[in-house]
């Protein structure tokens, strides 16, 4: 049984702040929820899929399925970090060809700024009980920016890869974001000032890192009959994988990710091949994060990443392979510290057709986002969905 | 030269099921688990081998020798330190920290031995130092 075609995107919503010093957490869960069901032309009492991660509040699901009154008869709180809402586009998918539910509707809010909270560069306990792994890691001081750093670090060690080859991708976010007025960075920089910018942790600086935001959004998963009596674009799934990659006992290999798994089996799924993409959201919470699922997923050959997305190979109009054209979590939007939801929804503003002028991707018929949740250096999830407009 | 100065390391929160590793760091020895049935060590330590299942696991003691897999100096930190996977000479690589260095001479695949720093109120922590 496969989930290609059982599904359509058929609503989405992104929250235009950046900073959420007045409103809560819970809140903007909901706007993100209203604002992805008026975007598709449903309402709330045709939820009846609600899916969340561990951003929302409360035990799993519940207190949201509350707080917005729905009713729903499928719910799942999977939680694989910044890639879960990717990995939810999936899941929703399988409920739907399952009979479990029509409409789905999946949320993500976060408001790491308003809290204060130093997100990259602070190690973190989770608190409660100690994870299997914590005595053997945490002391020593992970941080999310030095176990992606260490990635990177082996990736130019095995492969040559440059800072200068890294910074491309950052230039071409913001080539991007600058067209986006609600990206928290609109400048455009370049290659010289992202290796010149403040080295935070060899050899990741500060450019290399994605932005902190509070924000959220919503996306609404529809059945193939619902879809059809909606006046939006239909953007069909076509693929869809999920893989969980860790040290392996010891065995650890930090210059690939999960996405050599999950860009394999989706792209199987859905039946077609890298070079028939024509736009990629790819998960970018730091340059290499892209670097690495780049050559994951099969744009280009393992090691040759770098040469792959410099000279502006990644930007729209210019290089062969668009990529987040919104400016992505580089330049816009890191909602809550988890970008894969925001991943998606630039891939379905592509395939309508409603990009910014300024980067939609012409002819753009298939298009893949891909997330990378939890730590690329430690253990992290992944997952990979291929969307197609019909 | 960017060298290491001290910093507070927090204690590890100590679980049953590695109680013995944690005795062993506060006399300054480095265990790894082994299964007696693949013949694999594996890290960070379980009772229940991560490769093949078995449950048959024991404790042997690593030699302390090993190479630098990856780091990276945390730049933007209070001290500054260098966070990194250690391949051990009996196979797993573990995260840990480079001490007593120079970090900006550290390279991926220099040898390194075994060193041990202490923690706020609890056992040692294993870390290395360039040869």
């Amino acid at each position: 049984m496969s989930i290609k075609g059982k599904a359509y995107i058929a609503g989405i919503y992104e929250h235009p702040t950046r900073l959420a010093k007045d409103i809560s957490l819970a809140q903007i869960h909901a706007q993100c929820a209203k604002g992805a069901l008026e975007d598709a032309g449903l309402t709330k009492d045709d939820v009846d899929g609600y899916f969340c991660a561990g951003d929302a509040p409360g035990l799993g699901p519940m207190s949201m399925v509350e707080y917005m009154g729905l009713k729903p008869r499928h719910v799942d709180s999977t939680d694989t970090g910044g890639s879960s809402y990717v990995l939810h586009v999936g899941h929703a998918a399988e409920a739907i060809a399952a009979g479990k539910c029509k409409v789905a509707l999946i949320t993500l809010a976060g408001r790491p700024r308003a809290e204060g909270m130093a997100t990259g560069t602070v190690p973190r306990s989770r608190g409660g009980t100690p994870t299997p792994d914590e005595p053997f890691e945490f002391p020593y001081g992970p941080t999310v920016v030095n176990m992606y750093a260490m990635c990177a670090m082996r990736h130019m060690y095995e492969y040559g890869t440059t800072s200068e080859q890294l910074a491309w991708i950052k230039v071409a976010a913001s080539h991007h974001a600058q067209y986006n007025p609600h990206a928290l960075l609109k400048d455009v920089v370049t290659v010289e000032e992202v290796v010149n910018s403040p080295m935070i942790s060899d050899p990741l600086h500060r450019l290399d890192c994605c932005v902190i935001t509070d924000g959220g959004g919503a996306i609404v998963v529809v059945a193939p009959e619902i879809a059809a009596k909606l006046k939006r674009p239909k953007v069909k799934l076509l693929g869809a994988s999920e893989f969980v990659k860790t040290q392996m006992g010891g065995k650890v290999d930090l210059t690939y990710s999960g996405a050599r798994f999950t860009g394999a089996a989706a792209f199987a799924e859905a039946g077609v091949k890298p070079a028939d993409i024509k736009y990629a959201s790819i998960y970018d919470s730091f340059t290499i994060t892209v670097l690495m699922q780049l050559e994951d997923l099969g744009f280009c050959e393992k090691g040759k990443g770098g040469a792959f997305v410099a000279d502006g190979n990644l930007i729209s109009g210019t290089g062969k392979l668009p990529f987040n054209t919104d400016g992505g979590g580089l330049c816009s939007n890191h909602p809550g510290n988890r970008g894969g939801l925001t991943k998606v929804l630039e891939a379905v503003r592509q395939l309508r057709g409603e990009a910014h002028p300024k980067v939609q991707v012409a002819n753009c018929n298939l298009a893949v986002a891909h997330g990378t949740g939890g730590s690329l250096g430690l253990r992290h999830g992944s997952a990979t969905i291929i969307l197609e407009r019909e | 030269m960017a060298e290491a100065k001290e910093r507070k390391l927090p204690a590890p929160a100590i679980s049953q099921e590695t109680e013995a590793y944690w005795d062993a760091a506060g006399k300054g020895k480095l265990l790894v688990r082994k299964c007696k049935s693949c013949g694999q060590a594996h890290h960070y330590p379980r009772t229940i081998c991560p490769f093949c299942f078995s449950d048959d696991t024991e404790w042997v003691e690593a030699s302390g020798k090993g190479t630098i897999y990856s780091f990276s100096v945390m730049r933007r930190a209070p001290v500054p330190y260098a966070m990194a996977y250690v391949t051990l000479a009996e196979g797993p690589r573990m995260v840990t920290n480079i001490v007593d260095c120079d970090f900006d001479a550290l390279k991926c695949e220099q040898a390194v031995k075994l060193v041990f720093k202490p923690t706020d109120g609890g056992p040692p922590l294993a870390m290395f130092t360039p040869v």
